[in-house]
């Protein structure tokens, strides 16, 4: 869904109808954020800015109080996410069996770095300490797939499929 | 409360139950150095320069953010506690820029004295250097810097724009090695909802936020001869400025001031007090035809361009009760342009105006694009004190000795209510002395309303009873302004101040700054209305002579021209 602010109030209002539902939920309470913002980013796929700014109003908060919070957190998002999530595990035995060649093989592939998101919106891509798929190393995972006991060159094969 | 005893470096401490290691050994004049602890905000413990050791249990603990215990054995000194904190100051070196020479707080910057009071030299900084920020500035201005390289994260400014100030423009941001204090998506400073009050430009223990300085546009106007170069002095500055000279804080230096800028170069060297007695002449005749048609009140002062830019943010549905009279210093730019220029028979394209003033809101206001009533930008560079004193030492002045002068007759001359509007308070009490005279022909006792945060009273004119409040701190203004916008204020008449203390603590004043020193400007300024011969506005005869000579009256259309002004509404977020 992309962000339409900037047009009309009719379509900001018609844009931010999700989020307020989702409002309607929750007391004005500064510790109601969080889980607001959680229930804010299933609904929209990340936390754009018009929605931390009808977050803010409906808290009595700052708006840098609320992208304060939503930057400390890994689990929220301030850029829209690809369709697939690939996690490129980087812990020590994914490390050793070479995790790093794996990395620059995706990154080469889609042609994005660390935390970004291809353009079409298909991957984003994430590095994260360990799985716990260590017997598999090098590992990554898509979605909920696991694939491991990876090559650099089984890379471009992999993402074919998610296409 | 009960007390408490404890020992700090072998002395006997007594205190109330619940208070801090810091401010227990602060009683007895043991100094414990601190970065994140301030005595006006919440606790924060988070530089770990304060720390001490407990002898007891054996442990460092930070002396801030620690209550003393009955029985507790607490050492500042020992080789541990003194090991510990110089590594912490250590630590904050190792990812500060080394750029002493080319920081504006150079001299003023506390991490740099603490450095320099436990010995911390280069070589201890470089054994532990590692990684180093390089983030981008947000020096756009027009009012204030912020340099994240420099902060040490101690989180001043967040808490003072948050519990103070109550905007929260600031905010830590990120997690880890990539925490930043930062305005919400790293916006600048000037898009958003941010009073440029700049006090967290003087809460900064370092240089990370700043002045924009306009030092070099001023020395080029100086230099440029086919400038007619005018210059207009804000009233808090006679009484802070000393203290960049080493003067006590309240000090009036008026003639000294008005010396220094003559050797500086400026051909014209005038009050803001001129167009403070002329704001007083504008928004007292706004108050009494409000006061005459009960519409509009109560009134609220429109001379502080923080609260000003604060309202179009927060309280939009409140403009129409803020004065539409400019604030003095763009009075004052519009009249050097017009009045000024005419009499002295002066291109106005040639006219360089320059003020100088206790406040980084009025750099942002200059810029307005609606402040041009001269046919030019009105107000063409604003200088804080600071600035100011930066120029006064380059040259070499010694300010303390220079004989005093006179500021220039035209729009020189001021009263004792112009005075005043230097600190909190001073603009109702200025306001009410004209208005009751004009209205009954009485004089006004004084209004004794001090420099609290928020304060009230109440003055008969006439048959009518007319509430006074003032509010100094943009979250104490915010009381005020809640109850007006639920149409339950009782007020008649509403002064507001951005900055606590009103403009002796601006946010261009000289640091580092306390309550103490603020109390102390604020007396100086009361002491020159005491002594001044003429103590109301209306009584200025260089106002007198203005109204005949240019404007006719009060509100009149060539007033409404030059010296009122409109507001626009902003986002809140």
């Amino acid at each position: 869904m992309a962000c339409e602010c900037g047009n009309k109030k009719e379509s900001l209002d018609k844009y931010l109808a999700p989020l307020r539902e989702v409002l309607k939920n929750y007391e004005k309470e500064e510790k109601y954020l969080i889980p607001i913002l959680q229930e804010a980013q299933d609904e929209y796929g990340y936390l754009p800015e018009e929605v931390l700014k009808e977050i803010a109003s409906y808290l009595d908060l700052s708006l840098s109080q609320v992208y304060g919070v939503v930057t400390f957190y890994t689990q929220f998002h301030l850029e829209p996410r690809g369709k697939n999530i690939i996690r490129v595990c980087m812990g020590t035995a994914c490390h050793v069996r070479g995790g790093a060649d794996v990395l620059a093989a995706v990154k080469d592939a889609l042609g994005i770095e660390n935390g970004e998101t291809t353009k079409d919106l298909k991957f984003t891509l994430e590095t994260v300490a360990c799985i716990g798929a260590c017997g598999l190393a090098p590992v990554i995972m898509i979605n909920d797939d696991t694939h491991g006991r990876l090559t650099p060159e089984k890379i471009p094969g992999i993402l074919a499929s998610y296409k | 409360m009960s007390k408490i005893s404890l020992t700090i470096d072998d002395q006997i401490v007594q205190v109330e139950e619940g208070t801090t290691i810091l401010e227990a050994a602060r009683e007895v004049g043991i100094e414990i150095p601190t970065l994140c602890y301030h005595p006006d905000l919440s606790l924060h413990g988070a530089c770990r320069v304060c720390v001490v050791e407990d002898l007891e249990k054996n442990i460092l603990v930070a002396s801030c953010v620690t209550p003393a215990v009955d029985g507790m054995r607490i050492s500042t000194r020992s080789a541990r506690a003194r090991r510990a904190r110089r590594r912490n100051v250590i630590l904050l070196l190792a990812n500060h820029p080394n750029d002493c020479l080319g920081c504006d707080r150079n001299g003023t910057c506390e991490l740099q004295k603490i450095a320099y009071s436990l010995g911390i030299r280069r070589e201890d900084v470089d054994l532990l250097a590692g990684e180093r920020r390089n983030l981008p500035l947000d020096d756009i201005g027009p009012a204030l810097k912020r340099d994240p390289n420099k902060c040490i994260l101690c989180g001043r400014c967040v808490r003072l724009c948050e519990e103070i100030q109550g905007v929260s423009a600031l905010q830590f941001s990120n997690r880890g090695f990539d925490s930043i204090v930062s305005t919400a998506f790293g916006l600048p400073q000037s898009e958003i909802n941010c009073a440029n009050c700049g006090q967290c430009a003087t809460i900064c223990p370092v240089g990370a936020i700043t002045e924009v300085s306009e030092i070099n546009k001023v020395w080029d106007a100086l230099e440029d001869d086919s400038k007619h170069v005018v210059v207009q002095t804000a009233p808090a500055i006679q009484a802070t400025i000393g203290e960049e000279f080493g003067l006590e804080p309240g000090t009036v230096v008026t003639g000294k001031l008005v010396a220094a800028l003559r050797k500086l170069g400026f051909d014209r060297v005038f009050s803001t007090e001129f167009t403070a007695d002329l704001t007083i002449m504008e928004e007292g005749h706004e108050f009494l035809e409000r006061l005459q048609e009960n519409k509009n009140l109560p009134q609220i002062t429109s001379c502080c361009p923080g609260w000003v830019k604060y309202a179009e943010h927060n309280y939009p549905d409140l403009l129409d009760h803020v004065s539409s009279a400019k604030s003095p210093q763009q009075m004052f730019s519009a009249l050097a342009k017009t009045y000024y220029a005419e009499k002295e028979g002066l291109d106005p394209e040639k006219i360089f105006t320059v003020s100088i003033m206790p406040c980084t809101a009025k750099k942002f206001e200059k810029e307005r694009e609606e402040l041009r009533d001269s046919g030019y930008k009105d107000t063409d560079a604003v200088l804080t004190t600071r600035e100011l004193a930066r120029m006064i030492k380059e040259v070499g002045l010694d300010f303390v000795n220079l004989e005093d002068e006179e500021y220039d007759e035209l729009m020189g001359k001021s009263t004792g209510a112009a005075t005043i509007f230097g600190t909190t308070g001073g603009v109702a009490e200025a306001a009410v002395r004209t208005v009751k005279e004009k209205l009954t022909g009485e004089p006004l006792e004084r209004l004794n309303l001090g420099f609290r945060g928020v304060n009230e009273t109440k003055v008969e004119i006439g048959d009518r009873v007319v509430n006074i409040a003032i509010a100094n701190g943009l979250k104490n203004a915010a009381k005020l302004l809640d109850e007006v916008r639920a149409g339950k204020s009782k007020y008649d008449f509403i002064e507001i101040m951005a900055c606590p203390h009103g403009c002796v603590g601006g946010g261009g004043q000289p640091l580092p700054m306390s309550k103490e020193k603020k109390d102390k400007r604020a007396q100086g300024l009361a002491n020159i209305d005491k002594n001044k011969y003429i103590r109301k506005s209306h009584e200025n005869p260089m106002i007198i002579k203005l109204y005949e000579d240019y404007l006719g009256e009060p509100l009149s259309e060539k007033s409404h021209k030059l010296l009122h002004t409109s507001y626009k509404k902003r986002a809140k977020n």
